[in-house]
């Protein structure tokens, strides 16, 4: 099944426009997607004509809000196949989503015995709540290391992974290298050793559907904006068992069901670790974020990502000087490299002034720069709103990049 | 000329490709690190002073984007034989140049003016700057670590 691009590019209203007098070719999708007209919408009308606050009014505008609220929590478990709704916690985003767990984690207690065990291919907001949490509680945090490809090395990673490993936290995709994780797998193993697993889903599901029931893992974090969505609203997935062991990281209002000037009864479920009021648009946003994916076919979106892909990677792999940080077997649409005698930061700039949009820089994932021994590099993030003739594009910006960089030509106005 | 051509001139580009004074000095009064973190620029600076106190040699190493290596490479060769101050005064002016303070370039900068280009790109402020920084650093006896970001922005 193939997909109508140049349609699914007018429920996206940016990308009609210019930069610097050039059509907009978008490939930071990594860092931030950019939202379809029903998610717009879906803002607008929240706030033009059903906007209160949740769970407290009896009036019609929160009963609305509230039912908007609370469906928006259904379409996300029906989106990654949770098995209640119970299970989906609103937070800012995937930061917020591990740093919740990190932080009850610590305080359900660890031990200097304890490890945690995240991979060498982690953003910093997967790798920096652990350190956190470590130092808090003496737990050692241990990291396996990836290979030149960017893939995760198996053997090592079964090789740290023991009865004192509590929990691991990995990335489903890598968003500085590509690389997709054999999740299940993992999950599976970790389990056998008695630890839980956390997933950073936040460059995963953009790309492709996930679920949660089949998947098994106990907690998976993601961001609302890289989805389509609003900024400011993820989601905390965790299995009921499992959240229902978290200790709220926030007490306030909304989470509790009986306060008294002394002590306090906890809410159920997810409200109990959602405390005060919430990003009530931004909820109904991601609703209508993942309502919108649904109605698209998956698999034709994720096919046509892959082609952009394989198109790009073929036709960047011969720029002389050209190399791809990140060339694993199992990929998402995401392209990293760096080109000789070339920084990112300038090719960035250069690309930009012909209207492509790329991230240049360590992509919040440090780490993955010193294993590869380089400062930096420039990305490439495809969506499904992009096209061929934008990785064309791509392409010959970065030779008119080198050609100036080169002192061989002026820059074209 | 267009923005980008107006940032990336010839001097830059040559500056960039082979960059003056450069490299690591023997026995310095002064060094200093300068770090970028958003973008990895790193550098280091190092310094003499003649007798007088003026400054005798500059030279810089470390790897960094275009614009920030012709910027330290720009700035060794000018503030050669300039007092604390003068390299002080001068800072100010060319500061003031990328952050667009100053609708002209001021004749003090004189052929550090190539970079007024910068004031156009908001996110290269940092990387025009990063030696400078490291420079007063290593003027002012600070010889810690100077970061980008420790500044609160430019
Ligand atoms: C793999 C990965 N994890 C976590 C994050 C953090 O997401 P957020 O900044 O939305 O909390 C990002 C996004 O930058 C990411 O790419």
């Amino acid at each position: 099944m193939t997909i109508d691009v140049e349609r699914l590019r007018e429920d996206f209203p940016i990308l009609k426009r210019e930069v610097h007098g050039k059509p907009l070719v978008y490939l930071d999708n990594a860092a931030s997607a950019q939202k379809p007209r029903a998610v717009l919408d879906a803002l607008d009308h929240c706030y033009r004509t059903e906007y209160a606050n949740v769970h407290r009014g009896v009036h019609t505008l929160s009963e609305r809000a509230t039912a908007r609220y609370e469906q928006a929590r259904r379409s996300v478990q029906r989106f990654i196949n949770a098995a209640s709704q119970q299970e989906v916690i609103f937070v800012r985003g995937t930061t917020e989503a591990i740093n919740l767990v990190a932080r009850s984690l610590g305080d359900t207690g660890l031990s200097e015995w304890d490890e945690i065990l995240i991979t060498g291919m982690e953003h910093h907001s997967n790798i920096v709540p652990w350190q956190m949490l470590c130092e808090r509680t003496g737990a050692a945090l241990r990291h396996a290391p990836i290979n030149d490809r960017g893939e995760l090395i198996m053997e090592d990673f079964y090789q740290l992974l023991g009865p004192r490993t509590r929990l691991v936290a990995l990335t489903h995709v890598s968003n500085a290298l590509g690389t997709v994780n054999p999740v299940r797998e993992l999950v599976a193993a970790a389990h056998a050793q008695g630890a839980l697993v956390l997933i950073d889903g936040a460059q995963a599901v953009p790309h492709f559907r996930v679920d949660m029931q089949a998947l098994g893992c106990d907690f998976y974090a993601f961001s609302g904006h890289k989805l389509y969505g609003p900024t400011g609203i993820g989601v905390l997935y965790g299995r009921l068992e499992q959240l229902q062991r978290l200790r709220p990281m926030q007490g306030g209002g909304d989470m509790i069901s009986q306060v008294t000037l002394e002590r306090s009864e906890y809410a159920e479920l997810p409200h109990r670790l959602e405390a005060g009021t919430p990003h009530i648009a931004g909820v109904i946003g991601l609703g209508a974020a993942v309502e919108y994916l649904e109605t698209l076919d998956a698999a034709a979106l994720q096919d046509h990502e892959q082609a952009l892909l394989e198109d790009a990677t073929t036709r960047l792999q011969v720029i002389p000087g050209l190399r791809i940080i990140g060339t694993a077997q199992h990929k998402c649409s995401v392209i990293s490299f760096v080109v000789e005698g070339m920084h990112a930061h300038d090719i960035g700039t250069i690309l930009d002034s012909g209207g492509v949009a790329v991230r240049a820089g360590h992509h919040c994932s440090m780490p993955v720069m010193q294993r590869f021994g380089i400062p930096a590099t420039t990305r490439a993030a495809f969506a499904f709103y992009n096209t061929h003739a934008e990785v064309e594009q791509l392409v010959q910006a970065i030779g008119q990049a080198q050609q100036l960089l080169s002192g061989k030509q002026q820059a074209v106005s | 000329m267009s923005a980008l051509s107006q940032l990336y001139q010839d001097v830059v580009i040559d500056h960039n490709r082979s960059p003056r004074n450069f490299g690591r000095m023997q026995e310095p009064d002064r060094t200093a690190e300068g770090y970028n973190p958003l973008c990895g620029d790193q550098l280091i600076l190092y310094l003499r002073f003649d007798p007088e106190g003026y400054v005798s040699e500059v030279m810089f190493d470390g790897s960094g984007c275009a614009i920030s290596v012709a910027s330290a490479s720009l700035m060794t060769e000018y503030v050669k034989g300039k007092s604390v101050a003068e390299v002080e005064h001068l800072f100010k002016c060319f500061h003031g140049m990328v952050t667009n303070a100053v609708d002209e370039p001021p004749a003090t900068v004189g052929k550090l003016a190539v970079l007024a280009g910068v004031r156009e790109f908001p996110s290269r402020v940092k990387c025009a700057t990063l030696g400078w920084h490291t420079l007063r650093a290593a003027l002012y006896g600070d010889t810690g670590h100077v970061s980008t970001e420790d500044k609160g922005g430019e």
